[in-house]
């Protein structure tokens, strides 16, 4: 009963007691954190959050919140989580990805959730690598990062996660960088409460298969300009800025999906009800 | 030539050494040296006149090798796990359009719950999907099965899997006689597609078939693998000729002279069988084993044969078919539709659990003495079923089964 009625929360509230086991230095860790601190200024209880991800490095991130957690199969935490919410819309939905998760396999996933709007918040940890499988090429790889896998480079063109989310009818579009705690949980907070579905791409390093990526936090600069609500006009600033401006770009005015099961499951005195002796 | 050198790696030089055209990579453990190291031959010039193509997903991976091979060149990919079971649709696909790709399986678990670990659940589940299935018992197997498999391929234009056990085989460091581009040459002949693009007489491939005539391209699908049945020994020993090893072919029957008790398996698990047959026929049993390396199509009569005077079979299997038990046990019996011979089944090794040579024994002790169920889970922790079924129970809302069964195992209760 006690945990039902508190109202304020400690980052540690957010935490669970398993030790993550990403590698020392891994941005993912401040991510972790401002994720925590996101949900302490939200003030929203551990159990009406829900954390779904998919598979990757990224995707263990469920486990380490003591929020509800859902690990799905790769590429499919964004399906999941649009379920998740059209059944409990009373549930705050953070979905987790990497860009090797979010992109390739998951990329078909992502523009439809974009285009359907369902209010949630999709967090993508962009290291421009697979790290779980030990360093090969992902979308967003620079086309001449020379690999086993990609032997010379790719040579393609990185995926634009921002454009194609503005593109795709995403409702807020933003940037972060790992590093930077405070203005990365300030976007959250601010991606969370903004209706429908909302993108956070985190430039997250790794630093044991990219360790050039250490260089990111000398090279992340604020966005220069505010937030717009034109899309066309976010693109063309997303399409000719550096790759390190951060910041919210995009805040949009599309009306949510408009889920219409009843939320019935969530109501604290039917679940009360249900566990009186 | 004799090296030591990771089953991966080894594989990765053979396949280079049968000069595909087309190879598609995408990484999923415990396959990606498999690919990294194809990749790694492009790029020191090993492997030339290949297209190495980096894709986005499993089901890409496999559909661009169906596009490839469709043109005519020889195409290569390997995986494992949930990518196989990604890719389903193009598996059949490629089935069903009889173009001879050659894909490794690093077989692996399929989740939920996750798990990296070896077991077949991933290519049991594409069993029937139209496709060669070779179980490699050694990496010495692994390495001549996918020689073989290119001729096998082309010669039927149709696909072949090489199924390897995800790290106990792909990980694993061992002497391996590593053929030299030369050899292969000499064994394996260039690709001459029987479907090509010719100007002369255009067509377009993936045709609708309707009930007039599906059953038909089923019914050549499935006479291509009963000709694969005579082929596969043919070429196993062609390869013998050429290379001086014997490996491949059907099955690889283990001291059964005279033996009562017959265990059969298939891939890496046959090593630990063969152990356990040498003590318990040196304790006085009359046990022999066979390991099954052509799967798909499956050799009901030479199983049957070689089955042929057992008093019982136990099939050892790494993979479940829920509801009913083992899969390959299933094709056991039909090889065995005119001997009355009891079959059981043992369940190990699910999700890498090792499967020990102690273990093993024990369930064949028991078999010997007619004691063993038809169905027989290895190793299984009773307590740890009883305590999960009793929570259930009790409770409507027990929660997710792994989780509370990873918790109780944590916390030592």
């Amino acid at each position: 009963m006690t945990q039902l009625q508190k109202t304020s929360f400690k980052a540690s509230d957010y935490r669970s007691d398993n030790t993550p086991i990403w590698c020392p230095g891994c941005g993912d860790f401040h991510v972790l954190l401002s994720i925590t601190k996101a949900l302490v200024e939200l003030g929203t209880a551990p159990e009406n959050v829900a954390v779904v991800s998919g598979i990757g490095c990224s995707s263990r991130i469920p486990a380490y919140t003591n929020c509800y957690g859902f690990h799905g199969v790769h590429g499919r935490s964004l399906p999941l989580g649009a379920g998740l919410k059209v059944a409990r819309p009373d549930l705050t939905v953070m979905v987790m990805s990497g860009d090797g998760d979010g992109f390739s396999i998951g990329g078909n996933h992502f523009l439809h959730a974009c285009r359907r709007n369902v209010d949630m918040t999709y967090v993508v940890m962009d290291n421009r690598v697979y790290g779980m499988t030990k360093g090969q090429p992902s979308p967003t790889t620079e086309p001449d990062w020379d690999s086993a896998l990609s032997p010379g480079g790719t040579g393609l063109s990185p995926f634009h996660p921002l454009v194609i989310a503005l593109a795709s009818g995403a409702n807020f579009v933003a940037r972060e960088f790992s590093g930077d705690i405070k203005g990365t949980t300030r976007t959250l907070v601010e991606a969370v409460r903004h209706p429908g579905f909302s993108f956070v791409e985190i430039l997250s390093p790794c630093v044991t298969f990219r360790p050039d990526e250490r260089a990111w936090k000398t090279q992340i600069h604020a966005a220069p300009v505010e937030a717009t609500d034109d899309p066309a006009r976010a693109a063309r600033r997303i399409m000719t800025d550096d790759g390190f401006n951060v910041g919210v770009l995009y805040r949009g005015n599309r009306k949510p999906y408009n889920t219409h099961v009843k939320d019935t499951a969530g109501d604290p005195a039917i679940l009360e009800e249900e566990f009186e002796i | 030539m004799l090296k030591q050198l990771e089953g991966s790696v080894a594989i990765a030089e053979t396949v280079a050494y049968c000069r595909p055209e087309v190879v598609c990579a995408y990484p999923i453990t415990p396959q990606t040296h498999i690919v990294e190291g194809v990749g790694a031959l492009v790029k020191s010039g090993v492997l030339s006149n290949c297209e190495f193509i980096n894709v986005e997903s499993e089901f890409a991976a496999l559909s661009v090798a169906i596009g490839a091979s469709a043109a005519g060149a020889r195409a290569y990919t390997a995986t494992a796990s949930q990518g196989l079971l990604f890719m389903a649709e193009a598996v059949y696909n490629a089935a069903g359009l009889g173009l001879p790709i050659v894909m490794t399986i690093g077989n692996r678990a399929i989740g939920a719950p996750i798990n990296i670990w070896n077991d077949h659940s991933d290519s049991m589940a594409l069993k029937d999907a139209g496709w060669i299935q070779l179980f490699a018992e050694s990496n010495q197997e692994a390495v001549d099965l996918h020689i073989q498999a290119f001729r096998l391929a082309e010669e039927l234009s149709c696909p072949v899997m090489v199924c390897v056990d995800g790290f106990i085989l792909t990980h694993a460091y061992e002497r391996i006689d590593v053929p030299t581009q030369e050899e292969v040459d000499a064994f394996l002949p260039p690709f001459e597609p029987v479907q090509v693009l010719d100007p002369t007489e255009p067509y377009s491939i993936g045709a609708m078939v309707g009930p007039e005539a599906f059953t038909e391209v089923r019914y050549l699908g499935h006479q291509k693998q009963l000709q694969a049945l005579h082929l596969i020994p043919e070429i196993a020993k062609v390869f013998q000729d050429v290379f001086g090893r014997e490996t491949g072919g059907l099955v690889h029957p283990y001291r059964t002279e005279n033996a009562e008790t017959m265990i059969v398996a298939l891939g890496s698990i046959n090593g630990t069988i063969k152990d356990v047959v040498d003590a318990m026929r040196e304790s006085g049993t009359a046990i022999g084993s066979i390991g099954v390396c052509s799967f798909r199509p499956f050799p009901l009569e030479a199983l049957a044969k070689a089955l042929d005077g057992a008093k019982r079979v136990i099939v050892v299997e790494k993979s479940l078919a829920p509801g009913l038990g083992g899969m390959l046990t299933s094709d056991v019996r039909m090889s065995l539709l005119r001997q009355a011979i009891p079959v059981h089944t043992v369940i190990a090794g699910l999700g890498g659990r090792p499967v020990t040579g102690v273990s093993l024994t024990a369930a064949f002790e028991l078999a010997v003495n007619d004691q063993l169920e038809d169905v027989h889970f290895l190793d299984l922790d009773h307590a740890a079923i009883e305590h999960e079924v009793e929570r259930s129970r009790l409770t409507r809302k027990s929660g997710p089964t792994a989780e509370n069964i990873l918790r109780r195992l944590g916390s030592g209760v």
